[in-house]
């Protein structure tokens, strides 16, 4: 019998270390050549670590949401045969916690319960009864399982009758969740309108959720984004109405693979190419660190997408070389992509400007976050009809407010206004969209 | 004749009508109670109280018997006893007089008003009831419908003459020299095994491949023993097909498919009850069935409002315990008070020889529900059981293997129907494993297998 150590494999160029996002196996698991230990989380993608032997599992080297850096062992395996530690090999490894930097510790203290935590759970019996003290809290005895009848005496189930008390709610303290006279007691004493099914109950639960993974990361970098952005953010309104005639009027042409049917954001990513011709300023990354604006040539943009776990920006590339049409099928591809998370690592980075929407969820304002370390992002509300004044009447008009931020250290409100302004007489007079020069 | 009006009316005064009325007038309703024959109903009259003084007799005639064939263990000799069975007859007979007057005579205390006479509904709250001096009207903000159940006819061995039902059984002149009972469920055994005791020659014909077909095999065995040892024939599988046209005898269709007839002065049929729901205007207020019978929800009302239904109208088990707790809960749900069915186990007996008893859940049912951890405590290591000469039989107790809760217990063995008492008791307590094996259970008493059960349940019998 031996041991084999596995640490972590380099899982991607330039990459030092890598979050550990799930364990799929627990100590004591036999595994088998190529089982899935764990996955563990780049900057580039969620990468799954195979065991290279098979074995039991003796030690895990981290938690779930640790950063761990490459090379650094993470499970001890024992092997048959002699495995790929030497006796006086071993102590490097001593099960301390693996090598964290100290802001990176939980944020919890120290909870045993944890998943996939290391042991010492199975000590003790699984059913330990009655610990002292709190046993009238909830969940005390024996969990009762969906339509299970409650367990009471004759005399207990005819107090709770006759005081209007369904015992099904009622927790039982005894053996076997056994209700006695004490729990209904305690349960009348308790909340204020006791018994009724449909009464109020407090709810003293508090759920402890690790933020790792996808989470992690879009917090990182709102964090990062709110931190060193001072932010301005931009309002005005746009009269969509001539848009919106010209895109149902599009769209009415028979849709075909080439013609996908068009959303507002094509005619929205093509005003932005305009307007960031005249602005080119708008269009850029500003590394803070160097003190270096990258203004780019391209017009790259991120769309800000839901996706179930979280939030993507694929990137429509070379908006400035798409057409109308190729930008709305590149759309179509990428929003199917993220959903489906096969989009890849490429398509999820190197926007040069974001657009957000909600569409009908749009709001009315919203305070855009920029997708640092770009320098603007526009925001897109709900479109509603308004009645709007002509000079003489109140008129039905399709209404709609793009909500814009910028970074103030490099773009002054004036120029802010102006490249939402120039994109708003963009928007109301499409035609303006596709004239050249 | 002059209407009545009251806040409850009971048709049938049966262990469920009877109860039902009793409570309902202690606690102050203004209670109505008709009943066509007698009160008590079928329990008190024609079923579980004169079948039981019969099965008594019948044991103590069989003792005496046995004592006279000159090698009794015991040491007892006796001269050969005979049977004077207009006598029997009369001394149950005044038991079941004692009894009904003694539930006459509680209704009367309870302030209930007795109305003698056949009931029918003319609509949700008019009764009328047929009485010896002219129809009576009733209307009534409730009604309970207690009218029971009667013993199921069979189309080829329609009751009269030679062809009796329990009822008939229970009131017979001379013990019948040959008797066949058709049905081999708990009232054609307990009835067979008292008649047989008391001389006459017996055989149990059941359509089903083995007798008491509803409960396991493990527990019929013992009473199984028992029928052969008192020289009862029991045909399994074996259809009755009707009378003969001549000569005392019993035409049936054996397992094998064959034809054969079996003498038998009297044919007694026992296949079942059957509720009744005619001759009381079910038809004139059309409430929902469930099947053969009345539906009710769980505290007892049916499709209409302010009528109630209780007993072995409203389904299985027909059991007289039964009703009489549903009848209590009708009469308080009627009163106000906050009442439904909540009750974990129905005990049900048979006064075979030996008896038997099941409360709660059978291993085989329990094991649906998950795992299950099963004792049991033979009677043959019990001390009480062997100085009373009932050797035969067991305790067994059904748990739930997680938590050790109690879900069933069954008992054969002689006397055993009285630890239904300690039985229902535990599981509707919700008892533990360990609340059996730690209870003392008085020694010597056959009580003690209950205990023991439970012990070997956890793996830790004592006695055996």
């Amino acid at each position: 019998m031996g041991e084999h150590v596995i640490r972590l494999p380099d899982v991607g160029e330039g990459v030092a270390e890598a979050e550990l996002v799930e364990w799929h196996v627990k100590v004591g698991d036999m595994v088998r050549e190529d089982t899935v230990l764990a996955a563990v989380m780049t900057d580039k993608a969620t990468v799954e670590i195979p065991s290279p032997v098979e074995g039991e599992i003796l030690w895990l080297g981290a938690e779930i949401g640790d950063t761990v850096a490459i090379g650094s062992p993470i499970v001890r395996l024992k092997v048959a045969g002699e495995g790929n530690v030497q006796e006086g090999d071993a102590t490097p490894e001593a099960p301390e916690a693996p090598q964290l930097p100290p802001q990176e510790k939980k944020v919890v203290p120290d909870n045993p319960a944890k998943p996939a935590a290391v042991e010492p759970e199975k000590k003790q019996p699984v059913a330990a009864p009655a610990q002292p003290g709190g046993t009238r809290s909830a969940g005390i005895g024996a969990p009762r399982r969906e339509g299970e009848k409650p367990l009471a005496s004759p005399a207990v189930r005819l107090r709770a009758r006759e005081a209007g008390i369904d015992l099904r709610q009622v927790p039982g303290s005894g053996p076997a969740g056994r209700i006695g006279h004490e729990d209904l007691d305690a349960f009348i004493a308790r909340g204020p309108q006791p018994g009724k099914v449909s009464g109020l109950v407090r709810n003293d639960r508090v759920e402890e959720i690790k933020v790792v993974g996808l989470r992690r990361k879009i917090a990182e970098k709102m964090q990062l984004a709110k931190a060193r952005i001072p932010h301005i953010t931009y309002v005005e309104e746009v009269d969509v109405t001539a848009l919106e005639d010209l895109r149902a009027g599009l769209n009415k042409q028979k849709p075909g693979a080439d013609r996908p049917k068009l959303t507002l954001l094509p005619f929205l990513m093509r005003a932005m190419v305009k307007a960031i011709a005249e602005q080119p300023h708008l269009n850029a990354l500003y590394d803070d660190d160097a003190g270096i604006i990258r203004q780019y040539g391209g017009v790259h943009i991120g769309i800000a997408a839901q996706t179930a776990s979280g939030l993507v920006v694929p990137v429509v590339k070379h908006v400035e070389a798409r057409d109308l049409w190729e930008c709305g099928a590149e759309l179509n591809r990428l929003a199917e992509a993220a959903k489906s998370g096969t989009a890849t690592r490429e398509e999820l980075s190197g926007s040069t400007i974001t657009i957000t929407s909600l569409g009908a969820m749009g709001g009315v304002v919203t305070t855009p976050v920029i997708n640092y370390p770009e320098v603007a992002i526009i925001g897109v509300n709900k479109m509603m009809v308004r009645p709007m004044w002509d000079g003489t009447q109140f008129v039905p008009r399709k209404m709609m407010n793009l909500s814009s931020s910028f970074d103030h250290r490099v773009i002054d409100g004036w120029d802010a206004a102006v490249f939402v302004q120039r994109i708003k007489a963009l928007l109301e007079t499409p035609a303006m969209i596709f004239v050249e020069g | 004749m002059k209407e009545i009006s009251c806040k409850l009316l009971v048709i049938g005064a049966g262990p469920g009508g009877y109860v039902c009325a009793i409570r309902a007038g202690q606690l102050g309703l203004d209670t109505v109670i008709v009943e066509a024959g007698k009160p008590g109903g079928t329990c008190l009259n024609i079923g579980c109280i004169p079948s039981k003084a019969l099965i008594h007799a019948a044991e103590a005639f069989e003792q005496a018997r046995a004592r006279a064939g000159g090698d009794d263990p015991l040491g007892i000799s006796a001269a050969a006893p005979s049977l004077d069975f207009g006598k029997t007859v009369g001394w149950k007979d005044a038991i079941v007089s004692r009894l009904t007057s003694g539930v006459a005579g509680l209704l009367k205390k309870a302030k209930v008003k007795y109305v003698q006479g056949h009931a029918r509904f003319r609509d949700g709250k008019t009764i009328e009831v047929e009485t010896e001096t002219g129809q009576q009207i009733i209307r009534a903000e409730n009604v309970v419908i207690a009218t029971g159940s009667a013993p199921v006819e069979l189309l080829s061995l329609s009751f009269g003459g030679r062809v009796i039902s329990s009822t008939e059984a229970l009131s017979l002149a001379d013990v019948p020299q040959k008797l066949a009972v058709v049905g081999g469920g708990y009232i054609g055994l307990e009835l067979g095994t008292a008649f047989a005791k008391m001389g006459a020659k017996v055989t149990i014909v059941e359509a089903l491949p083995r007798i008491l077909a509803q409960y396991d095999a493990e527990l019929v065995r013992p009473v199984s023993k028992r029928l052969a040892a008192l020289g009862i024939d029991v045909l399994v599988g074996a259809k009755a097909k009707g009378l003969p046209s001549k000569g005392d005898a019993l035409l049936i269709e054996t397992a094998d498919g064959k034809d054969r007839k079996i003498a038998a002065d009297k044919v007694l049929v026992t296949v079942g009850r059957r509720p009744v729901t005619d001759g009381w205007g079910l038809e004139e207020i059309d409430l929902d069935m469930n099947g053969r019978f009345i539906r009710i929800d769980d505290r007892c009302r049916t499709s209409m409002r302010g009528i109630y239904a209780i007993g072995d109208v409203t389904g299985e088990p027909m059991l007289a315990h039964r009703a009489m707790a549903q009848g209590e809960m009708v009469a308080e749900i009627v009163a106000g008070h906050r009442r439904s069915w909540d009750k974990r186990a129905i005990p049900a007996i048979c006064f075979t020889d030996p008896e038997l008893v099941t409360a709660g859940l059978s291993p085989e049912e329990a094991r649906a529900l998950g795992e299950i951890k099963i004792g049991m405590f033979p009677f043959s290591a019990n001390g009480r059981a062997m100085t009373k000469q009932g050797e035969d039989g067991f305790v067994r107790v059904v748990a739930r293997a997680d938590n050790h809760l109690v879900l069933g217990i069954q008992a054969v063995g002689q006397g055993v129907s009285e630890l239904a008492a300690a039985f229902g008791l535990a599981l509707e307590m919700g008892a533990r494993l360990e609340d059996i094996a730690g209870t003392i259970h008085a020694h010597p008493t056959q009580g003690e297998a209950f205990q023991e059960a439970a012990l070997k349940a956890l793996g830790m019998a004592l006695h055996i």
